[in-house]
């Protein structure tokens, strides 16, 4: 007879767990640790979008919403796409997520057949290779190279392409690395994507935290929107991770079947995560400034900090991680990220958790305070230089 | 250094006056060298007046009591109210003085070690000066937020210490 563990889905047993978790409960289980491992914004949600959530629920707002979302939000959300010179009718080509995580699940389930290939440049977001797998499609990662500031190329995308070939994820600016991409360079690879016939889902979560240039959107370019789901949401550029409003913008064709699952799963977003999401768009735009601003700040003390220890490190220009490079002290990302936290209390990310090609690195998140910036460089300066 | 720069930094050292030089330097990617001269010309031209912490004294003095005083005053010509309110300023009690719109001229904060003290003040040499018309004293009784700062803030980092 078999187990109950032998009955469960084998896609979701063969499903490594996240390389993060193993860091997660070490870092957990020790004090006075300085943490640059969180993804996450350390501001507090602003005031105004907190207080206008307390506001809604007083006011009674604690029902459903349409399965697209509160129709003022997807309005307020297709005003500022236009910013990026991108149109969408928010009755038809928007829909509130729980996060731009649920975005990117029900746009993968939307567009796999089983089989097909999800083409995820590395180092990448640790759920996009999982995500695509529980969609039944496989994972085929796309290697950049930090000295080619972690850049997706046409030409290392048309290597990896195969008759299988159906979907690119785009996450730019990137997590882990910062890299962003030029116009010209999202030119090159809307050229391949539209000779491939393949879609895009590009996560531009980080938009709004694009230190050096401007943000563009590959929707925007000549023939890509009809073949883009562009997901977003509030958490990085308002700090609201925890209130899980995102969203996904796509031809109505293509939303219109997401909508189908998201329908069937969720239902809805929260009423009064998207009530404060609304405020923020609305309203939160100083609160948003005077963030991005500390973000660049921080970014460049980090990153001079870094090289100053002797770690290469390649200029982010988006996003709030430094990605050095730790391979001088001959050790692996692994051995570095715990033989810091363990010797050092810093606690940083192995970037082989964001694929193979991150191996010899780690990822620093400068969402942290100066005062803790300047105190993990010289613990982590402590630990390098104990190793030589 | 151009104007926006020099805000910046002023923004840096009004957040956290301890910055050094040299990390709010690296911070806006500036010259070490550019930032301190950029720094002595603000401190020279009296944009930045002194280097001071936010300390809640509630926490370390319990004889301390601040009061906020309306002063209305009758305006002198040529001078208007800046004579008047230099007078007042001088009092090394005082530590602020506003000119103020609405019902009243100029608010007038005080700081003393007890209420006598402050009453004193009031009614032995501020509400005696000519021209001073009429004084409403209040006593401040809790700070809760100044200088932008908010008092016993109970916002920590909530973070997990690792995520995605």
């Amino acid at each position: 007879m078999s187990t109950i563990h032998e009955r469960l889905s084998p896609v979701v047993r063969n499903l490594p767990p996240s390389g993060i978790r193993r860091f997660f409960d070490l870092a957990n289980q020790m004090e006075d640790v300085i943490s640059l491992g969180v993804g996450e914004p350390d501001f507090v949600t602003p005031w105004r979008v907190r207080e206008a959530c307390y506001y809604s629920l007083e006011q009674g707002y604690t029902s459903y919403t349409s399965n697209h979302g509160l129709p003022e939000l997807r309005e307020a959300i297709a005003a500022y796409l236009e910013n990026f010179h991108l149109q969408y009718d928010p009755m038809k080509e928007l829909v509130i997520t729980i996060g731009g995580s649920e975005a990117i699940d029900i746009a993968l389930r939307t567009l796999i057949c089983p089989g097909d290939e999800v083409l995820i440049p590395e180092p990448a977001y640790v759920s996009y290779r999982p995500c695509a797998i529980l969609a039944g499609a496989v994972p085929v990662g796309v290697e950049t190279r930090a000295d080619d500031d972690f850049r997706l190329t046409a030409e290392l995308l048309r290597e990896r392409i195969t008759p299988r070939s159906k979907v690119l994820i785009l996450c730019f600016p990137n997590n882990p690395t910062g890299a962003i991409m030029s116009e010209d360079d999202l030119r090159s690879i809307a050229q391949v994507v539209i000779e491939h016939d393949l879609f895009v889902i590009s996560d531009e979560i980080y938009a709004e935290l694009t230190y050096e240039g401007k943000h563009v959107s590959i929707a925007s370019l000549p023939g890509m929107k009809e073949r883009t789901i562009l997901v977003s949401g509030m958490s990085k550029a308002f700090a609201m991770t925890g209130w899980r409003i995102g969203y996904a913008a796509a031809p109505e064709e293509i939303l219109s079947e997401m909508v189908k699952i998201h329908q069937y799963t969720i239902l809805c977003a929260p009423i009064m995560g998207q009530k404060a999401a609304l405020e923020a768009l609305k309203h939160g735009q100083v609160e948003k400034k005077h963030m991005v601003e500390r973000y660049n700040q921080r970014r460049r003390l980090i990153v001079k900090g870094l090289r100053e220890i002797g770690l290469a490190c390649h200029e982010p220009k988006g996003a709030f991680y430094a990605f050095p490079d730790i391979r001088s002290t001959g050790l692996t990302s692994e051995q570095f990220a715990e033989g810091l936290l363990r010797y050092g209390k810093v606690a940083v990310v192995p970037g082989n958790v964001f694929g193979e090609c991150g191996e010899g690195f780690v990822r620093c998140s400068y969402a942290t305070s100066v005062d803790q910036i300047q105190r993990a460089l010289e613990r982590i300066d402590r630990f390098v230089q104990s190793l030589k | 250094m151009d104007k926006k720069r020099k805000l910046e930094i002023l923004h840096l050292l009004h957040e956290n006056s301890r910055l050094s030089v040299e990390t709010i330097a690296d911070m806006l990617g500036e010259d070490p060298q550019e930032v301190a001269q950029a720094i002595a010309e603000m401190e020279r031209d009296h944009v930045i007046l002194r280097y001071s912490a936010v300390v809640n004294w509630d926490k370390v003095e319990s004889q301390r009591v601040t009061a906020v005083i309306d002063v209305k005053v009758t305006p002198q010509r040529e001078v208007g109210f800046d004579a008047i309110a230099e007078r007042i300023y001088r009092f090394p009690e005082v530590s602020a003085v506003y000119l103020m719109s609405g019902s009243f001229d100029l608010q007038v904060i005080v700081e003393g070690r007890h209420i006598k003290e402050v009453a004193q003040f009031v009614s032995q040499k501020l509400s005696t000066i000519e021209h001073v018309n009429s004084t409403t004293t209040h006593f401040l009784l809790k700070t809760y937020k100044s200088d932008g700062v908010i008092f016993d803030d109970q916002e920590g980092d909530q973070r997990l210490v690792i995520s995605p």
